[in-house]
């Protein structure tokens, strides 16, 4: 934070946080929505290109004899996954069991992002010339949202591939009231409402829940940071934040290694859920 | 914090990765699993095969052995039989033998006491001859007195 020792620790603390939360944007076109969050997107496809190189990597040397060590981390992983989704879904599918485990690796590699030094990669990408960088993509609500509303794509094909477009359509209008007769009618614009709310407010409650609890993790170590911001040697405080702020980071990151797990295994669990309802006949 | 055009690249970027996780990764590693899986159930239901065909071999061999006991018990009872049949017809034969002998000497026997007997009769006429003539002081005539001779010998 070149200049902030000039300013209050207030104002030094207000911007070192707006700048921690703050993208790289590149401004394609007019208006605020042509606007792309470069770090985000970078980071997201450095993640995504390790995720398969390692993946499919693995995936090539895999043999059906004694499994080494590698081989035998990636297919516990496999394993464990395809065996969930059995339980879960009750159809077959060659989709759906790829998708929970790039979901469940890929939000948590995202999210471990989080547990790197918060000024880390600010600080080096300052050195190379960045203005700005954020350095967790799910903690860009974009990032979240993007991939929920893949998997709310993905729920409408699973819907329609399972039901087949009649009953899809028709199921729109008669669950989750059914009725005989007159009732049909009056009932069919409430069921449809109910649906429309249903299948929306999925993917808004996905990418809200854990873009949510990783802007929250982001900012208590931005926070936690800030706690000895434009400290010098010379001040008595110091030697009191000092441990204070290396305790509690220490026992956030801790905590914080259960959230970024729970998180990339809820998404990835509703999804599996999600997926299976839409393609089970109410 | 707004939504912007990251949003559509996030998405699709997530989605293509998905794909190619499905299209390269996924089918590549449960065919490792399953082929690994159907090998160790091959391998368990051929142990459990070689063992079943091990307790067949054993009871085969325990069988065999009982009847191998059971003939050679056999076949020495069969051999002691024989060798008491064997003994028997020997000691028959010596019985035998011995009889054969036992008649044969006394045959023999017999004959050469006939014969001693003629002999003896033979040298008593001459004797008696001699005798007869000593005592006549004078030669008899043998072939006058043959018959007399004969009656003589035979009576002896």
């Amino acid at each position: 934070m070149s200049g902030s020792a000039e300013q209050t620790a207030g104002g030094g603390m207000t911007e070192y946080i707006h700048h921690h939360l703050h993208n790289l944007q590149w401004q394609v076109g007019a208006g605020p929505f042509w606007i792309i969050n470069i770090d985000t997107v970078a980071i997201t496809l450095l993640l995504m290109a390790i995720f398969l190189g390692v993946f499919i990597l693995a995936a090539r040397r895999a043999s059906a004899g004694v499994p080494g060590r590698f081989q035998a981390f990636v297919e516990m992983v496999v394993v464990g996954i395809d065996e969930m989704v059995r339980e879960t879904f009750h159809g077959s599918s060659k989709l759906i069991a790829p998708l929970a485990l790039t979901i469940f690796v890929l939000v948590f590699m995202m999210n471990f992002m989080d547990l790197l030094p918060v000024d880390l990669l600010p600080w080096l990408g300052r050195e190379a010339g960045l203005p700005y960088l954020r350095v967790v993509p799910t903690a860009d609500l974009n990032t979240t949202l993007g991939m929920a509303l893949t998997v709310f794509a993905l729920i409408q094909y699973f819907g329609l591939k399972h039901k087949g477009p009649r009953l899809f359509f028709k199921e729109m209008f008669t669950a989750p009231f059914h009725a005989h007769g007159f009732m049909v009618i009056v009932l069919a614009p409430v069921n449809l409402l109910l649906r429309l709310i249903e299948e929306a407010v999925r993917p808004i409650s996905l990418s809200l829940r854990l873009f949510g609890n990783m802007f929250a993790g982001e900012l208590i170590f931005i926070l936690i940071a800030t706690m000895t911001l434009g400290a010098s040697l010379a001040h008595g405080l110091t030697y009191v934040m000092g441990p204070v702020q290396f305790l509690s980071d220490f026992v956030w990151t801790a905590f914080h290694i259960l959230i970024i797990t729970l998180q990339a295994f809820i998404f990835m669990m509703l999804t599996v859920v999600y997926l299976s309802m839409a393609s089970e006949q109410h | 914090m707004d939504i912007n055009l990251t949003l559509i690249i996030e998405g699709l970027a997530f989605f293509a990765v998905v794909l190619l996780v499905m299209k390269y990764g996924w089918p590549l590693f449960m065919a490792a699993i399953e082929e690994r899986q159907k090998r160790i159930a091959e391998g368990l239901a051929a142990a459990e095969r070689a063992r079943a065909e091990l307790r067949d071999a054993d009871a085969r061999v325990a069988e065999e052995i009982k009847a191998a006991r059971l003939q050679a018990a056999e076949i020495i009872d069969r051999a002691q039989h024989q060798a008491n049949l064997l003994l028997d017809k020997a000691r028959e034969d010596a019985v035998t033998e011995m009889q054969r002998q036992k008649v044969a000497a006394e045959t023999e026997i017999a004959a050469a006491t006939v014969r001693a007997r003629e002999e003896l009769s033979a040298r008593v006429g001459e004797l008696v001859l001699a005798g007869a003539s000593k005592i006549l002081q004078r030669e008899v005539d043998a072939s006058t007195h043959r018959q007399l001779l004969d009656e003589l010998a035979a009576e002896i």
